[in-house]
């Protein structure tokens, strides 16, 4: 095949990419997002759609302003108390097991089959039952959160020990390493990748199943907020509530990322194509 | 000659339903260096697996008049998670011979890597480490499971230089397994060369040539010819 030389001295300096502009990375994330709003408001202005059911983003902004000056930092935090609860219970029980069934097949096969058919079952079915047993306080709630949290960390906590190098763990045996030693030195460093993947996918249950518990039955609380803008037809307070949530969750992850990127800043990992990012 | 290091009788070695070592009994000297040639599946690694004490299940008998054993695999199976130097004195984890390790870097020639993570190492700067992470325990034997057969060629060729020079200034006896002709010639004072399985040592040639050796030396290529021939006749291939 024919491949067409490059043109040599005194020809233009081609750019990849042509007529389009490049921008810097962080600004690219921003355009959708941004096109999207003022479309919103131009409809909202022009009076496409009736206020009561989209109102003008910069409407939503001013609600979200009042809201902050008033009972917002209450609600904000009730959620928080009750995700970072939730999750750190949901969380720690599903290590404790993702370690016991990950490393013991006799773990595995006493406890496994129950934990898979505990996973079938939708989380919030166990709404009622929570609500029966324990009342619509918080107990109820931070159960909830947990059941959510757990399994994303379970799961993800067994798959990451059983996929540690075989070939890395014999290296320690060869050296003779006691079973305690092994996983100290072998397979929980190996395994914080996976652990930290299910840690991030527990969390964001965790403020699902916030909002769940808080829509049920809640007096204060992100979730609350939002039941109480649609029971007053207030969709600026129900969006307000949208976008704290989005920033809260935003906030939790990077947290946990930016712990992932400190601790496993070993790992030799494909980083996606291009110069997007 | 001195008291053998290694005596390793294997009567029987099965996977399963195949049958892949018989009768085979390996000696080695305090200082020597032994080559098992064959090809690949014939047991050869599953041999030094079992001196390694990673293969359990096996009918023999096995020797050590050292404990002091390491091992140095196909691949340099480094802790990724770990900085150079930590993985050279793995088995001490913090508590490791920093001095040791330096000197083990600067004899492997990765004196500025110390800090350095496994991702930033080539293959053959990833085997040095893996070389030296097998030193750092002063054994008395090495033991090498196709130490180079992923690095290229001249790499290859400096790495085994490298580990001559090693073995012969720790004063280190290596058996090593590879299906690599010139690199077992070049290398070893015997070389054993093993058929398909079930297998057992075919022949033993010993390559009575002082060290540094020339690898265009005529005598290793009479050798190799004898070798090439007994693989021949094993119907290696």
């Amino acid at each position: 095949m024919a491949v067409p030389s490059k043109p040599l001295a005194g020809a233009e300096p081609q750019r990849k990419g042509g007529l389009r502009p490049r921008w810097p990375a962080h600004l690219k994330g921003w355009l959708v997002p941004v096109v999207i709003v003022a479309l919103l408001e131009i409809t909202a202005r022009s009076g496409l759609l009736p206020p009561y059911q989209m109102p003008a983003p910069s409407d939503v902004a001013l609600t979200l302003f009042d809201l902050a000056h008033g009972a917002l930092a209450k609600h904000v935090l009730a959620s928080l108390l009750r995700v970072l609860l939730g999750f750190a219970i949901g969380a720690s029980l599903a290590l404790v097991f993702a370690a016991w069934v990950g490393l013991s097949r006799e773990a595995e096969a006493y406890l496994e089959p129950t934990f898979a058919g505990l996973r079938a079952i939708p989380s919030l079915a166990w709404v009622p039952l929570l609500l029966l047993w324990l009342g619509i306080d918080e107990t109820s709630k931070i159960v909830l959160i947990a059941i959510g949290a757990f399994f994303p960390v379970y799961v993800n906590g067994v798959a990451a020990i059983r996929d540690v190098d075989r070939r890395l763990v014999e290296v320690g045996q060869m050296y003779g390493f006691s079973r305690r030693r092994l996983i100290w030195r072998i397979l929980l460093p190996a395994s914080m990748p996976g652990l930290f993947t299910g840690l991030r996918s527990g969390l964001s249950m965790a403020w699902m199943f916030v909002v769940a518990a808080e829509l049920i039955a809640a007096t204060k609380g992100l979730g609350y907020l939002l039941s109480d803008g649609r029971e007053t037809s207030r969709p600026d307070i129900v969006l307000a509530a949208i976008i704290v949530l989005a920033v809260l969750g935003k906030l939790s992850d990077g947290l946990l990322a930016g712990l992932e990127r400190r601790w496993l800043h070993w790992r030799d990992t494909f980083s996606g194509q291009g110069n997007g990012a | 000659m001195s008291e053998a290091l290694l005596d390793i009788k294997v009567h029987r070695k099965d996977f399963g339903a195949t049958q892949v070592l018989q009768n085979v009994q390996v000696r080695l000297h305090p200082g020597e260096i032994v080559s098992l040639l064959g090809p690949s599946g014939c047991g050869k690694s599953t041999l030094l697996r079992i001196v390694a004490g990673l293969e359990h299940d096996y009918s023999g008998e096995l020797q050590h008049t050292s404990e002091q054993v390491a091992f140095v695999f196909q691949e340099p199976r480094l802790m990724p998670w770990l900085s150079v130097e930590r993985n050279v004195g793995f088995h001490d984890d913090k508590a490791f011979d920093a001095a040791w390790v330096a000197q083990l870097l600067t004899e492997v020639g990765l004196s500025g890597f110390a800090q350095a993570l496994p991702k930033a190492l080539s293959g053959g700067m990833a085997q040095r480490v893996a070389i030296a992470r097998g030193l750092y325990s002063h054994p008395r034997v090495l033991l090498l499971d196709e130490p180079f057969s992923a690095v290229d060629a001249f790499t290859r060729m400096k790495l085994q230089d490298l580990l001559l020079d090693l073995a012969h200034r720790h004063h280190i006896a290596l058996l090593m397994v590879t299906h690599d002709i010139d690199e077992a010639l070049y290398l070893s004072d015997r070389v054993l060369i093993m058929g398909n399985r079930p297998s057992s040592v075919r022949q033993e040639l010993i390559v009575d040539l002082q060290h540094p050796r020339d690898r265009r030396d005529p005598q290793l290529a009479a050798l190799k010819a004898q070798s090439l021939t007994e693989l021949h006749d094993a119907q290696v291939f």
